[in-house]
């Protein structure tokens, strides 16, 4: 059934009338053009979709779009600040902590929920946070490293 | 600024007529190069036979000549090298664009790369077997190498100086003189060079050495690093085209099941829904992605289908030794074992894997005027060019494949598949046409890694040397089939069967399956000799390459020192090997707990010749290790009633973060060697040294993959 959807989207509100069923990976990338969010199973099993749905970190292609009824979606292109990456963003590219990157908007948005909860988060702390995104490129250990530099240059801030 | 290839308008080129003398292969003229890359410079490329000393970069030997352009120089100075390999993950962006650097004298960020798009690149042949390295890096240096030579032979002319005289400093040449400077931009703006317009790269042209490499041998990092982590880069999936549809397809219920019959009316009868059919093929697109599934549904309720007889994955193994093409071949040194003092003889198996990039396969098509034009995320995009034209029935310069950076290959992404339904239903709809697979498509009707069964024997003398060893893989495929330990006799054998899985080639092809044969079996020899597993061998190896990084392997891991210590329940394992003139050992540390292995430690030693970039051959072995894990540990494909049963990554257990172990990569340079890639055979030692510490720690013999306790 088609309905009024509203908010926030990377910090600017936004107003989508469509199927309230239909899952918020889709809506972002077909009706919003925001492709950064991928798709890689559809069954919550892999994490390249996940955006942060009120700073939580949420696989969008299991998420109907009348769930963020007035909440706040960040997905990968609301990251960075006025051109200014996150520092996330950077450690990634740094660390090389990617290779063919399309795990990396699903990885950079749960690293951001973990270090939320573990500012200073220990190696065994980014493996059981980040536990549900997989990397197909075998990217993993890289990717823990851009975690811990990003925590360090996030210090403070 | 991108470099993603998608940037460049195919519209303004498109349809023009007749196209001039100076055609290249992808029916591109001249006139078209300089509409999308400005007026400038163009240095092409010999026809491919003639092409570096390898034996050339693709099948142009087999398409005869093709001549293109390689380096573009705009008057402005901007440099764009083309060619036609493909970025999947692999780092092929980065070692290609620094190539053209160093010999253009110029940084990395000055060279603008355009990969695999048919209408604008060079044919590098597919991007597989580890050959960019080895063929298309020299290539792109002798064409760059080329543009670099004009500049300087244009100083020396205009000033009236030997070509010695003169000196390339960031990307300017000079003869010291002061004014006397010049620039890209200024052998693009010469007249006379203008004039001389595709100019042929001579054959033989130096390059410049690796003692002085500035820009190689060093970690340029991806050129769209940015591009990848903010999410602009728009990976094949991520394309759209004014009033696309989606596309979805009729797939069979099982494997080999034939469509009988089927009654379209009700999907043709929905708004906006566009249905072919054609021999089996049956597909519908429509505005939007549920829409079409609705349609689809409507109509493969009313499909009959004729089932086919197909073997389980539990009795595969069984099912391709039964079809060994001409039988599985007898042991030649049967009577010399059987007088042998100690001889033995096992079979391994090695399960069906799917590559499973996270990306699952799409194909955009578009047509425009009786062309067409596909994106896609292929390793073969010439070959993909080719099908087209095949498939659709028209001459290959009427079709476009652009393939920009896409989400991981790993040897799998080169079948036609999603970018031929796609146009299909484009030519169908008049419309520009989207079909993306869903990863339950993906893991039933892409391609599979093959299964292998592998029967080896041995005999050992009195002082336990190996007198005779046979080996046979079934099905799998011969890469490094061959031994590279001293034998009296040897001889190792591949044959063929009759896959019930559609295969394709995987990261390192059967090196990995017959690897891990080989060396599980030197483990169980070396107990038979009463040796130590390095010492054995050591003792058999005159490869001083592999020697080499088996030596290093075991010092930085302390072999030694960890056997001795052994601790309950905890094991040491090590293997080598070497395919496609690389050399990779590895020495691992594994647990078990509650009934389960776990990788703790990994030092892997490998060696590729001179290291092009350091940051990205380390990122190919930990990926190949991470990725090594998944079929030692778990991954096999499971099938019945030919159905895949565990069609997702739930039933489907990829490495995850939770299966990283420790990990000590150490990657030896070796200035003096030609690079070869390094893709591919850091994935082989992987399952084996598992295996054998498996072994160590409990005493019982693994020769299957996945490993089961
Ligand atoms: S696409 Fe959502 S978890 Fe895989
Ligand atoms: S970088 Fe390719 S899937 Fe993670």
């Amino acid at each position: 059934m088609e309905e009024l959807i509203k908010f926030t989207l990377n910090g600017k509100p936004v107003e989508v009338t469509a199927d309230g069923d239909r899952m918020l990976l889709w809506v972002l990338r077909v009706d919003l053009g925001l492709t950064g969010t991928k798709y890689g199973c559809g069954e919550s099993y892999c994490g390249a979709c996940t955006v942060l749905v009120d700073e939580k970190a949420t696989h969008s292609c299991m998420t109907p779009l009348k769930m963020v009824q007035g909440k706040s979606v960040v997905t990968i292109e609301g990251l960075a600040n006025n051109g200014e990456m996150h520092p996330l963003q950077r450690a990634f590219m740094e660390n090389d902590a990617l290779q063919c990157g399309y795990c990396t908007p699903g990885m950079i948005l749960h690293a951001y929920e973990l270090l939320k909860k573990h500012p200073n988060p220990t190696e065994g702390e980014i493996v059981n946070g980040m536990e549900q995104n997989l990397c197909r490129c075998g990217a993993h250990k890289r990717i823990i490293e851009a975690i811990q530099a990003a925590a360090q240059a996030m210090k403070g801030v | 600024m991108s470099t993603d290839s998608t940037d460049l308008e195919w519209e303004n080129v498109a349809g023009q007529s007749p196209m001039s003398s100076d055609q290249s292969s992808s029916g591109l003229s001249r006139r078209q190069f300089v509409q999308i890359l400005g007026g400038g410079l163009l240095i092409s490329v010999l026809p491919f036979p003639a092409l570096g000393q390898q034996g050339g970069g693709g099948r142009g030997e087999a398409r005869g000549m093709v001549v293109s352009a390689r380096v573009h120089i705009a008057k402005d100075g901007l440099i764009t090298v083309m060619t036609g390999k493909v970025e999947g993950g692999q780092g092929a962006r980065a070692e290609l664009t620094q190539a053209a650097a160093e010999e253009l004298g110029v940084p990395a960020s000055r060279v603008q790369l355009i990969m695999a798009d048919t209408g604008l690149v060079p044919d590098d042949g597919m991007t597989a077997g580890s050959r960019s390295t080895p063929s298309t890096v020299p290539a792109i240096r002798q064409g760059a190498a080329a543009a670099r030579n004009l500049l300087i032979a244009m100083a020396g002319r205009r000033w009236g100086v030997e070509e010695k005289a003169v000196q390339m400093r960031d990307g300017k040449v000079t003869d010291g003189t002061a004014g006397h400077e010049l620039s890209y931009a200024d052998l693009a703006a010469d007249e006379g060079q203008s004039k001389a317009l595709e100019q042929s790269i001579p054959s033989g042209v130096t390059v410049t050495p690796v003692k002085e490499w500035k820009v190689m041998g060093t970690s340029v990092p991806r050129p769209n690093g940015r591009d990848l982590v903010t999410g602009v880069h728009q990976y094949p999936s991520d394309i759209t085209r004014p009033g696309m549809l989606y596309g979805k397809i009729l797939r069979a219920p099982s494997y080999g099941a034939k469509l009988k019959a089927i009654d379209l009316s009700r999907a043709k009868a929905m708004k906006d829904v566009v249905v072919v059919q054609d021999g089996s093929f049956v597909g519908v697109a429509a505005p939007a992605l549920f829409a079409a599934e609705q349609a689809l549904m409507a109509i493969a309720g009313t499909a009959s289908w004729e089932a086919a007889e197909h073997p389980s994955s539990e009795k595969v193994f069984d099912y391709l030794r039964e079809h060994a093409q001409g039988g599985v071949p007898k042991n030649p040194f049967a009577d010399e074992m059987a007088a042998a003092g100690k001889s033995l003889r096992q079979t391994y198996h090695v399960a069906y894997v799917q590559h499973a990039p996270l990306e699952p396969r799409v194909g955009v098509a578009e047509w425009q005027d009786g062309k067409l034009t596909v994106w896609t995320g292929s390793q073969n995009p010439f070959g993909c060019q080719q099908e087209l034209a095949r498939a659709l029935n028209l001459s290959r310069d009427r079709v476009r494949v652009i393939v920009p950076d896409f989400g991981g290959g790993f040897g799998g992404k080169h079948s036609p598949d999603a970018h031929i339904e796609a146009a299909r239903l484009a030519q169908a709809a008049g419309k520009p046409v989207l079909v993306r697979w869903t990863r339950e498509e993906e893991f039933t009707w892409a391609c599979f890694r093959p299964a292998a069964v592998i029967d080896v024997e041995a005999s050992l003398d009195a002082k336990g040397a190996l007198t005779c060893w046979h080996f046979v893989n079934i099905n799998s495929g011969g890469s490094a089939v061959d031994t590279p330990y001293r034998a009296g006799k040897i001889k190792c054998q591949f044959v063929g069967s009759d896959s019930p899985l559609r295969q394709a080639s995987y990261r390192a092809l059967a090196a990995t399956a017959n690897n891990f044969a080989r060396e599980s079996f030197m483990d169980e020899l070396a107990t038979l000799a009463g040796s130590d597993p390095l010492a054995f061998r050591m003792a058999h190896l005159d490869n001083a390459r592999l020697s080499a990084v088996l030596d290093a392997a075991a010092k930085r891991f302390d072999w030694a020192g960890r056997r001795a210590k052994k601790e309950a329940n905890t094991g040491v394992g090590l293997a080598c090997g070497t395919e496609k003139g690389s050399y990779v050992a590895a020495c691992v540390q594994i647990a078990i707990r509650e009934g389960r292995i776990v990788v703790q430690h990994v030092c892997e030693v490998f060696e590729c010749g001179a290291v092009i970039n350091p940051a990205n051959l380390l990122s190919q072995i930990q990926g190949c290790i991470t990725m090594g894990i998944g079929p030692a540990l778990r991954e096999e494909m499971r099938f019945q009633n030919g159905q895949i049963t565990n069609a997702s990554f739930w039933g489907y257990g990829v490495p995850r973060f939770a299966d990283l172990p420790e990990l000590d990569v150490h990657a030896l340079d070796r200035p003096d060697l030609p690079s070869v890639g390094a893709g591919e055979t850091p994935i082989i030692a992987v399952a084996p040294a598992i295996a054998n510490a498996v072994f160590h720690a409990t005493g019982q013999r693994i020769r299957q993959m996945p490993v089961k306790l």
